[in-house]
């Protein structure tokens, strides 16, 4: 699809900016990523009155050029970067009518860069009815472009805002706002005179940003450093300057074009209901009611579609091994490539749940009042306000949480909640738990109300949580913070979610689970699979020729094919590992086939289930469950005759699974994020570490 | 007075700033010196602090703004 025009979405967050770009765009939009960082990228198409299609690229939102974030980064350079494909032909800048004084200082910056601009106004509505009115036509007369008032939530005005972009013009028009070239004038006459440029606002940000802006050359780069120090330019005292001559353009620009009532409008809602829900009781109180009902719902309602889904590939599987010839190929592909597939689908449902509460505690306002309410207790143990947020999507899934840190502007503290994350209870290791839990905790009531059995999972979650703060309370002291730790954070005003933005949400979140789990999952899966099929030597033909003795013949065939698959399993590349890892596990009092589903557990850790179905011959997988239970149950060591899964194993292996990194997701996730192997190296070590160590005392003591 | 020490309610114009970088971010956010701030409430655990600037809501540490003096 080749557009004709390419228009960048540039404004402020809070400002409705990604619901005008739905209404711009309608579906028609895809997710990619900007070159080089891994921060997404928004792009859509929009049919122009005048037949011509414009493609908008949603830029991050942002209060400044100077970014505070990965994510801000990006923007000033795809603005700014005039050579390559990405380069706007026009901005539109999206500013809140109801709150234009701080929303104008990124329009006069962006405005500097003289790429054509186009002003959407939103918000009309509510300004309008907060009494706010403003003299339209003085207002882009003043600033020298195009000014269209937009309510995008009602989708009005997106006509004459299409209008607005097909007949902008090519050139630029905006008037100039501030005398850039009075802040630093000797400078940026030498970097103009270098990077070859007539803009000096450009000039002027290439000498605040040019350490981080790919399109630069190393020489380039240099050579603004050594400008630089000839002028001896103070990068922050060059921005407070800048900042205050903007907001005086702005104070004056405003006195012109808007009056506001004078009169006290009296206590906002917005006010009311925070009085309510950051009360110092009523605040706390709610919010775990929030979270409780938030994963009620999320094991409730995803039971019956995880279920379907599981149902879906058992079917998958079966046919394929009717129609398939048998042979390593089909093998491979239905118990290799299928079976990893169907573990990443099924979380789907409980991901999506997730994600679609956060979104709409993210929409409404909430979120931000979470984290103002639970900074302070957050900063203790070395993490932020916003690392609530992640820690909560942890326990669906540390994947996507680990990729929701972005917003999080302290690279420490980022780092921080990043390594923590995977220690909350994911809903991989649900599986596990019940599975063990139901083994050696009996099911009845304590004090009336409360299920042994449900305690014990709550204790699990609890634990996770505990241990996250107290690992994160230790990296505090470990990490170097590079820059201070500030908390400077706009409240939005309390809004009704947006429902598509919702639906919209809970499908990118998906697919991006689905591509960066499924590839990697997909992958360690096949190597398993091959690990737990083939074994050294021949004594796979042994095995075969064992049971290919008369004396078996009288089996039955199920039977017979459970004994030949377990001791296959025994004896494969799988099993020798296993036996080779026992020695170090035994302190643990775990035996050479927990081993094997230690080391089959590494690509996601669910498949503990699924192993031990297989090492204990059980016919089906992880649907099986009670099967593989009493299967489990009754298990006795052979030297000893006593039971395998005795309390202190159970609860050593619950805490291994507490603490270990058995997620390959998650590592490459991690990588991914930090772009340094040795981030995920070092959270792979220290959580085996202390898996190791927990499991070894619970062990020993419980023994 | 510093704005930290602005009690709830209560509205204060701002005069200066002690810590450069910390005012970088914070006149980016509409706290300039001339703009006036009330305190809208305190976070529940007694830190951040929210406030009304610029007719928006602000949420800062109590650290950060103890380096907003604030016209006496």
């Amino acid at each position: 699809m080749k557009a004709e025009l390419r228009v960048a979405l540039v404004g402020n967050p809070n400002t409705g900016k990604s619901t005008l770009f739905n209404v711009l765009t309608g579906l028609n939009q895809k997710i990619g990523n900007f070159p080089g960082v891994t921060v997404d990228k928004k792009t859509g198409y929009c049919d122009l009155p005048d037949g011509r299609r414009a493609e908008i690229v949603d830029l991050p939102g942002t209060y400044s050029l100077y970014p505070k974030s990965r994510d801000e980064s990006i923007v000033f350079s795809v603005l700014a970067d005039r050579d390559r494909e990405l380069t706007p032909d026009l901005i539109v800048v999206i500013v809140d009518a109801t709150n234009l004084k701080r929303n104008l200082l990124l329009y006069t910056q962006v405005a500097d860069l003289k790429i054509p601009v186009v002003v959407a106004l939103n918000m009309m509505d509510l300004a309008d009815k907060s009494g706010i009115s403003i003299n339209i036509d003085e207002f882009s007369r003043k600033l020298g472009v195009p000014v269209i008032p937009i309510a995008a939530r009602k989708a009005s005005g997106i006509d004459a805002l299409k209008k607005a972009i097909s007949f902008a013009n090519k050139i630029p028009l905006q008037q100039d706002n501030i005398d850039v070239t009075a802040i630093a004038p000797g400078l940026i006459a030498g970097i103009s005179e270098e990077i070859k440029t007539d803009n000096p606002y450009f000039a002027l940000q290439l000498a605040h940003q040019h350490e981080h802006l790919s399109f630069l050359t190393p020489a380039q780069s240099n050579r603004i450093e050594e400008l630089e120090k000839e002028f001896s330019f103070h990068s922050q005292k060059a921005q407070a300057t800048e900042t205050i001559a903007r907001y005086n353009f702005i104070n004056d620009l405003l006195f012109d074009t808007i009056s506001k009532p004078e009169t006290a409008q009296g206590e906002s809602m917005s006010n009311r209901i925070d009085k309510v829900l950051t009360h110092r009781v009523f605040g706390f109180i709610l919010f775990i009611g929030i979270l409780l009902f938030m994963f009620q719902s999320i094991f409730a309602w995803s039971a019956y579609p995880m279920e379907l889904i599981a149902d879906a590939f058992v079917w998958v599987q079966h046919q394929l091994h009717h129609v398939l010839p048998a042979g390593p190929v089909a093998n491979l592909l239905i118990d290799g490539v299928i079976a990893g597939l169907s573990g990443v689908m099924v979380f789907i449902p409980q991901i999506a749940i997730l994600f679609a509460f956060i979104s709409i505690l993210e929409d409404t306002g909430y979120m931000a009042r979470v984290t103002f309410m639970m900074d302070k207790i957050m900063r203790k143990v070395g993490l932020n306000g916003k690392s609530v947020v992640p820690l909560i999507g942890g326990f669906a899934c540390a994947v996507p949480s680990i990729m929701s840190t972005r917003t999080i502007e302290n690279w420490k503290d980022r780092m921080i909640t990043i390594m923590v994350t995977p220690l909350v209870t994911c809903s991989a290791r649900l599986p596990v738990y019940t599975l063990l839990i139901a083994l050696v905790v009996p099911n009845r009531n304590v004090w009336w109300i409360f299920n042994m059995q449900g305690l014990a999972l709550t204790a699990m979650y609890v634990l996770s949580l505990i241990s996250a703060m107290i690992v994160a309370y230790v990296f505090k002291f470990i990490l170097k913070g590079r820059e201070r730790g500030y908390f400077i954070m706009e409240l939005p005003v309390y809004r009704m979610p947006r429902w598509n933005n919702v639906l919209l949400s809970m499908y990118d979140r998906s697919k991006a689970f689905v591509l960066e789990a499924g590839k990697v999952i997909i992958a360690v899966s096949v190597i398993l699979w091959v690990m737990a099929s083939y074994g050294p030597g021949n004594r796979f033909e042994q095995i075969d020729k064992k049971y290919n003795q008369p004396a078996y013949k009288t089996m039955n065939p199920d039977d017979l094919r459970h004994a030949i698959a377990t001791d296959k399993l025994e004896n494969s590349y799988a099993g020798a590992l296993g036996h080779a890892i026992e020695p170090a596990i035994r302190p643990l009092g775990f035996d050479w086939k927990i081993g094997i589903a230690l080391i089959t557990s590494f690509a996601a850790r669910e498949v503990f289930v699924g192993t031990m179905a297989t090492i204990y011959s059980v016919d089906g997988d992880a649907d099986k469950l009670e099967t593989v239970q009493q299967k489990m149950h009754s298990a006795k060591n052979p030297r000893t005759g006593q039971p395998v899964f005795t309390l202190a194993v159970a609860f050593s292996l619950m805490m291994f699974y507490a603490f270990a990194m058995q997620c390959a997701s998650t590592v490459a996730v991690v990588y991914r994020e930090t772009k340094d192997w040795r981030w995920p190296a070092a959270q792979f070590a220290y959580m085996t570490v202390l898996a190791y160590v927990v499991s070894l005392i619970t062990y020993q003591l419980l023994k | 007075m510093k704005l930290s020490q602005l009690e709830v309610g209560k509205t204060g114009v701002v005069k200066e700033f002690t810590d450069l970088e910390m005012s970088v971010k914070l006149m980016e956010m509409g706290c300039l010196p001339g703009e006036e701030i009330m305190v809208e409430r305190i976070a529940p655990l007694g830190d951040p602090i929210a406030i009304n600037v610029s007719g928006y809501q602000l949420s800062l540490r109590k650290r950060e703004a103890s380096t907003i003096i604030l016209h006496s």
